[in-house]
């Protein structure tokens, strides 16, 4: 082979991973700016997508006000929603599943998303009559606040239920994750049953997940609490690393155990709470991405954080074009594109592991 | 120095050691027998900062519960009896986890190297690149105890001594191994560190140790060196089988002791 005779470069340590994985993240960088720039250039409008896209970034003066107004109003606000969205979600993941030790967990799966979807739904329906109170005192962030607490609630109470001694069971998180959901969706349906019309309208739509309705607002609403929680993210890696090893020996390797899954807890739930909050349940995004990524730069979190967070925003972003043009000029909710892909490959992921999993 | 002094450890609200005092000093191994349950793993968790426990442990002074889980890491590193790994991680991968409090003790441009030295004083080279899960359990623990090593790889910093706390380290080791482990503990301790080593081999607690703590029904039953606490009387009680110290076998029926062997490192 060629490679063998070329002199040898400075190679990476045996099972040294962290070359390749920091290239992985900067090819997730990548694809996701190109996935980002063609989502803007990309939709309905008929005008060539990528001369439009050229036109408003270069501030030339040829531009319609309309085309300004897609590009401004209606695009931009939806692919920046995506990107955090989707980052948000495969961070939570990931997150998740370092803290309960176990690659399957996953705030769609295990409830955490429908005790937020609960607390979400709460503020729709009664957000003019019980809870008029709280709307008026969090403005935009009643809903996003609204859900952080039922996604918080959920962590919690599945964190006490599957979590003996800090080893949590798979079947019992999966089952326990079952009942919290079964929970809340009953709860759930309770809101439903008392929401007028057009309260159902929006709850329809909300509850399949899409990104259709995204706005500045919304984005000012979700975005702060995802961005501080994929800021705080790198800061759990060092310790979610020690925890795979358990929880006692993450404490002998110095790591504050308690105060990491304290923290860990109340970030997913807050960046849970602030995709349910503003897309409705999107699911699977955050089991693919960081499994994907597990079997490409293997599970150390200081690299599979940033990268599940540049691949999921850049996934959701594709799923988002598939559902504006699978069935255009309407479109599907994403949440229908995620679970098609993501429960087939979740199947694919449980089928992998039948022999360890010992359910 | 770690000591303890009249010591009790619950589990839950169970009391499972009872009245215990010990110490560890730099420069000494010391070793903790006793028959299963006796409380062994409970009297080093406990040591650990693990479990709750009332009495006083101290390290070099300072009593355990004001120490903080990073301080702790600086000064002690813990093999557990059984270790477990949920992710897919690479050998080296996870004796760089040693690292994880970023106290071992060396340069920092050493740091890098560091889980390949420490893989090569187990006895581990070449296998920095295999998956941790799919190595033989032997290997699992040696694994284990390099990354122990990489957390205090200086056994004196800044002037304290660090210990090693090792909970049946060779108990699924092959006899060559076994020596090894214990040499690098036995070193460790020489260099100015502080080695305590739950064991099962009497011969190896013998050979290695210089004072041995006998553990029985969650009290510390007998302590000293091998020669003071290894007699008839004492270990026939404890382990509850008639035995005699120092006794070849009946018929010449073949022995073989670890203190006959000679290896190379
Ligand atoms: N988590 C626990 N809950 C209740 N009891 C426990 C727990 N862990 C240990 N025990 C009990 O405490 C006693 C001492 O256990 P310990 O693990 O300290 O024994 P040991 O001396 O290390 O034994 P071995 O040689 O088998 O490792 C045993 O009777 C055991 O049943
Ligand atoms: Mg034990």
């Amino acid at each position: 082979m060629m490679a063998a005779t070329r002199p040898r470069r400075e190679h990476p340590a045996e099972g040294d991973r962290s070359a390749r994985a920091r290239l992985a993240i900067l090819l997730c960088g990548l694809l996701l700016g190109v996935v980002a720039l063609a989502s803007l250039g990309y939709g309905a409008s008929h005008t060539s997508a990528m001369t439009l896209l050229w036109n408003v970034m270069s501030g030339a003066d040829a531009i319609s006000a309309r085309d300004r107004i897609i590009v401004y109003d209606i695009r931009l606000p939806r692919v920046i929603l995506g990107i955090l969205i989707g980052a948000a979600l495969a961070v939570s993941g990931a997150v998740m599943q370092g803290l309960f030790r176990n690659p399957l967990a996953d705030p769609g799966l295990v409830g955490v998303s429908a005790g937020a979807g609960l607390g979400a739904i709460s503020v729709i329906v009664l957000g003019t009559t019980a809870l008029g109170p709280v709307v008026q005192m969090f403005g935009i962030y009643a809903l996003p606040f609204s859900a952080f607490l039922g996604g918080l609630a959920t962590s919690l109470i599945l964190y006490r239920v599957a979590t003996r001694r800090g080893q949590t069971s798979i079947a019992t998180m999966l089952l326990a994750g079952i009942a919290l959901a079964a929970m809340a969706g009953a709860f759930s349906g309770v809101m439903v049953y008392l929401a007028d019309d057009r309260q159902l309208r929006d709850l329809t739509f909300w509850g399949l997940g899409s990104l259709a309705g995204a706005t500045w607002t919304k984005i000012a609403a979700a975005a702060p609490i995802i961005v501080v929680t994929l800021l705080a993210a790198p800061f759990l890696a060092r310790g979610l690393n020690a925890l795979s090893l358990g929880e006692a020996t993450a404490h002998h390797l110095g790591v504050p155990v308690q105060r990491l899954k304290n923290v860990a807890i109340v970030a997913v739930a807050a960046a849970v709470g602030a995709c349910v909050a503003v897309s409705g349940g999107i699911g699977f995004v955050g089991i693919v991405v960081p499994h994907l990524l597990r079997l490409l730069i293997g599970p150390d979190n200081r690299y599979l954080l940033p990268a599940s967070a540049l691949l999921g925003a850049a996934l959701l972003l594709a799923a988002d074009a598939v559902s504006r043009s699978i069935v255009a000029p309407a479109e599907l909710p994403i949440g229908i594109v995620t679970a098609a892909v993501g429960a087939p490959f979740f199947l694919w992921i449980l089928l992998r592991r039948r022999g360890i999993l010992d359910l | 120095m770690i000591e303890a002094t009249d010591l009790d450890v619950f589990i839950g609200e169970k009391r499972i050691v009872t009245g215990a005092s010990f110490e560890a000093r730099p420069g000494e191994f010391v070793s903790i027998v006793g028959p299963n349950g006796s409380g062994k793993t409970t009297l080093m968790r406990a040591l650990c900062g693990d479990l709750d426990f009332s009495g006083e442990i101290t390290f070099t002074g300072r009593s355990l519960s004001v120490l903080k889980p990073w301080q702790l890491a600086g000064i002690r590193a813990v093999l557990p009896q059984a270790a477990s790994l949920s992710f897919p991680f690479t050998v080296r991968e996870v004796v760089k986890l040693g690292l994880t409090g970023g106290r071992s003790g060396v340069l920092p441009g050493e740091a890098d190297r560091l889980p390949e030295r420490a893989l090569a004083k187990v006895d581990l080279v070449g296998f920095a690149g295999r998956f941790y899960q799919e190595l033989s359990g032997g290997e699992q623990q040696r694994v284990q105890l390099a990354r122990v090593l990489c957390q205090v790889w200086a056994p004196v910093l800044e002037g304290n001594p660090r210990f090693l706390l090792l909970d049946e380290p060779v108990s699924s080791l092959d006899i060559k191994h076994q020596l090894t482990i214990m040499r690098i503990a036995r070193e460790f301790a020489d260099r100015g560190g502080g080695t305590v080593a739950i064991l099962h081999d009497l011969n190896l607690a013998s050979m290695f140790s210089d004072r041995i703590y006998v553990m029985h029904r969650g009290r510390i039953a007998a302590s000293g060196t091998p020669a003071e606490v290894l007699r008839d009387e004492l270990i026939s009680r404890v382990f509850e089988c008639a035995m005699k110290v120092g006794v070849p076998t009946p018929m010449g029926m073949p022995y073989v002791l670890p203190q006959t062997a000679t290896i190379a490192l």
